[in-house]
Order: C-alpha cells, then sequence, then structure tokens
C-alpha cells in the first residue's frame, strides 16, 4: 500500500527540523556528486575505487534528500534504511581509508570519517535517524 | 582581487551564519532584515563568480585546477539564494537555522576557494 500523494512540504519529514536536514543532505548531494563527477571526467584512471564511492555517496543522499521532501510512512522506512546504511558506509570507508591508504591515493568524500567535510557525513545520519523517528507521520496531510 | 572579494564573502557569510542563527536560537524566522543580509552576501558571492571568470578568461589559472575553481565558484554563488528560498518555505525557527548552515557552509567553500586558487 501506498500513502496518499502528498506534495512536497506538506509531509512531516521535510519540514520544521526536517527542512535543515533537506538542506544539508541536498548540498551534500551537490557536494558529492560534482565532486565524483570533476574527478571522473577529468582523471578517472587515478583513484577510480575513491570516484566511485562518492558516486555512490552521491547517490544515498540524492535519494535521502527526496525522501525527506516526498514524506509519508513509506518513505521514512526507505530513509531509515538509506541513513543506515550512509552511516555504515562512513563508517566502513572511514575505517578502511584509515587502515589501507594505499587503497586510496585520493580522498573520497567519506574518508577517514568526513574530516574534509568537518564530520558532517557521521553527524548527519544520526541526526536523521533520531528525526525521521521523531518526526509526526500524522502530519502527512 | 579574487583573494579580497573570498575574504569579503567569507567573513559577510559568517556574520549571516551568527545572525541567523541567533535568529533561531529566539526562536524566530527569517524577517526582511535577513533577507536584505541574504541579498547583500549573495551579491559579494555573485561578483566573486564574475571577477574569477573574469581572470580565468585572461588566463590567470588557479593552481588546483579550473574545473574545480568554477565549480566552487557556482556553489558558493547558489548556497545563500538556496537557503534563502528554503527559509521562504518555513517560516519558523528552523528556517532560520537552514540559513545559518548555508552560510556557514559558504564560509567552508571560502576557505576552500582561496586555496584552489593558490593560497
Amino acid at each position: 500500500m501506498t500513502e496518499p500523494a502528498t506534495t512536497a512540504g506538506e509531509g512531516g519529514l521535510g519540514k520544521g527540523p526536517g527542512r535543515l536536514l533537506v538542506w544539508l543532505y541536498g548540498v551534500f548531494t551537490v557536494a558529492a556528486a560534482s565532486r565524483s563527477i570533476v574527478q571522473m571526467a577529468l582523471h578517472f584512471g587515478d583513484a577510480p575505487l575513491a570516484y566511485v564511492l562518492s558516486a555512490v555517496a552521491a547517490v544515498v543522499y540524492a535519494f535521502i534528500t527526496y525522501s525527506l521532501v516526498r514524506g509519508g510512512e513509506g518513505a521514512r522506512r526507505a530513509a531509515l534504511v538509506c541513513c543506515a546504511l550512509e552511516l555504515l558506509g562512513v563508517l566502513t570507508v572511514g575505517t578502511w581509508t584509515l587502515a589501507d591508504p594505499g587503497a586510496f591515493p585520493d580522498a573520497t568524500v567519506w574518508s577517514d570519517y568526513g574530516v574534509g567535510y568537518l564530520f558532517i557525513p557521521v553527524i548527519l545520519p544520526v541526526t536523521a535517524v533520531v528525526w525521521l523517528r521523531r518526526a509526526p507521520v500524522s502530519a502527512s496531510r | 582581487m579574487i583573494d579580497a572579494l573570498t575574504l569579503a564573502v567569507g567573513v559577510t557569510a559568517l556574520a549571516l551564519a551568527v545572525w541567523c542563527g541567533h535568529a533561531a536560537y529566539r526562536d524566530q524566522p527569517t524577517k526582511d532584515w535577513h533577507f536584505i543580509g541574504m541579498a547583500v552576501v549573495s551579491v559579494l558571492a555573485l561578483a566573486q563568480l564574475v571577477v574569477g571568470v573574469v581572470q580565468l578568461t585572461r588566463g590567470e589559472r588557479p593552481v588546483k585546477g579550473t574545473a574545480l575553481f568554477v565549480a566552487y565558484l557556482l556553489g558558493a554563488a547558489a548556497c545563500v539564494p538556496g537557503a534563502g528560498f528554503m527559509s521562504l518555505a518555513e517560516r519558523t525557527r528552523w528556517g532560520s537555522a537552514t540559513v545559518a548552515a548555508g552560510a556557514v557552509i559558504l564560509a567552508v567553500l571560502q576557505v576552500r576557494l582561496y586555496d584552489i586558487w593558490g593560497g
């Protein structure tokens, strides 16, 4: 069953504190996407793994942004799964870059737990999960 | 020229962040004065974009690459207007918090821009 369609802004997920999350996720979508596009276009051979991981991060960010805007119970569940995936990604890639720097001649968005992005990549999924569990779903109308 | 603008955008962006952060702290939405502040910062960021492109056409080259430089200039110019539109839709303290976050991001972009240009 799909939730009744809600227009952007009416869903409870993207309102109030959610609006700030939409903004941050939107910024990170653009940041990760443009980063990976520029790097892949200019010098893909240098660090293919790093660039592909940045692209994956961009897709995850884009999907969470979309889910927050869409609102509703389905979107909430999808976003929760993606946030867990995101956190797992940051922790895995963060540990991986520290344990085996040789595999990463160039940095990714999630390198060293997102140190190049003020650690926001680690903070964001935790904040988002807290919000997603708390946001009023009844506000979907 | 570009360095002076980078500094100006960075400082005004931080001021905007503090101002809107204060509004969020006091549980207030963004008001007309905030939007005037956003306009000032946005105009400076646009001027930076124009000056940056002019310097590129003159043959000057950023140390870390032209594509990266242009991408950051575009991102910087779009940052505060984007946050401003979101705060128009969110007439609560969270709209102010969004603008504050956007302004902090703009300030970070300035540090990176300085670096990319050849600081």
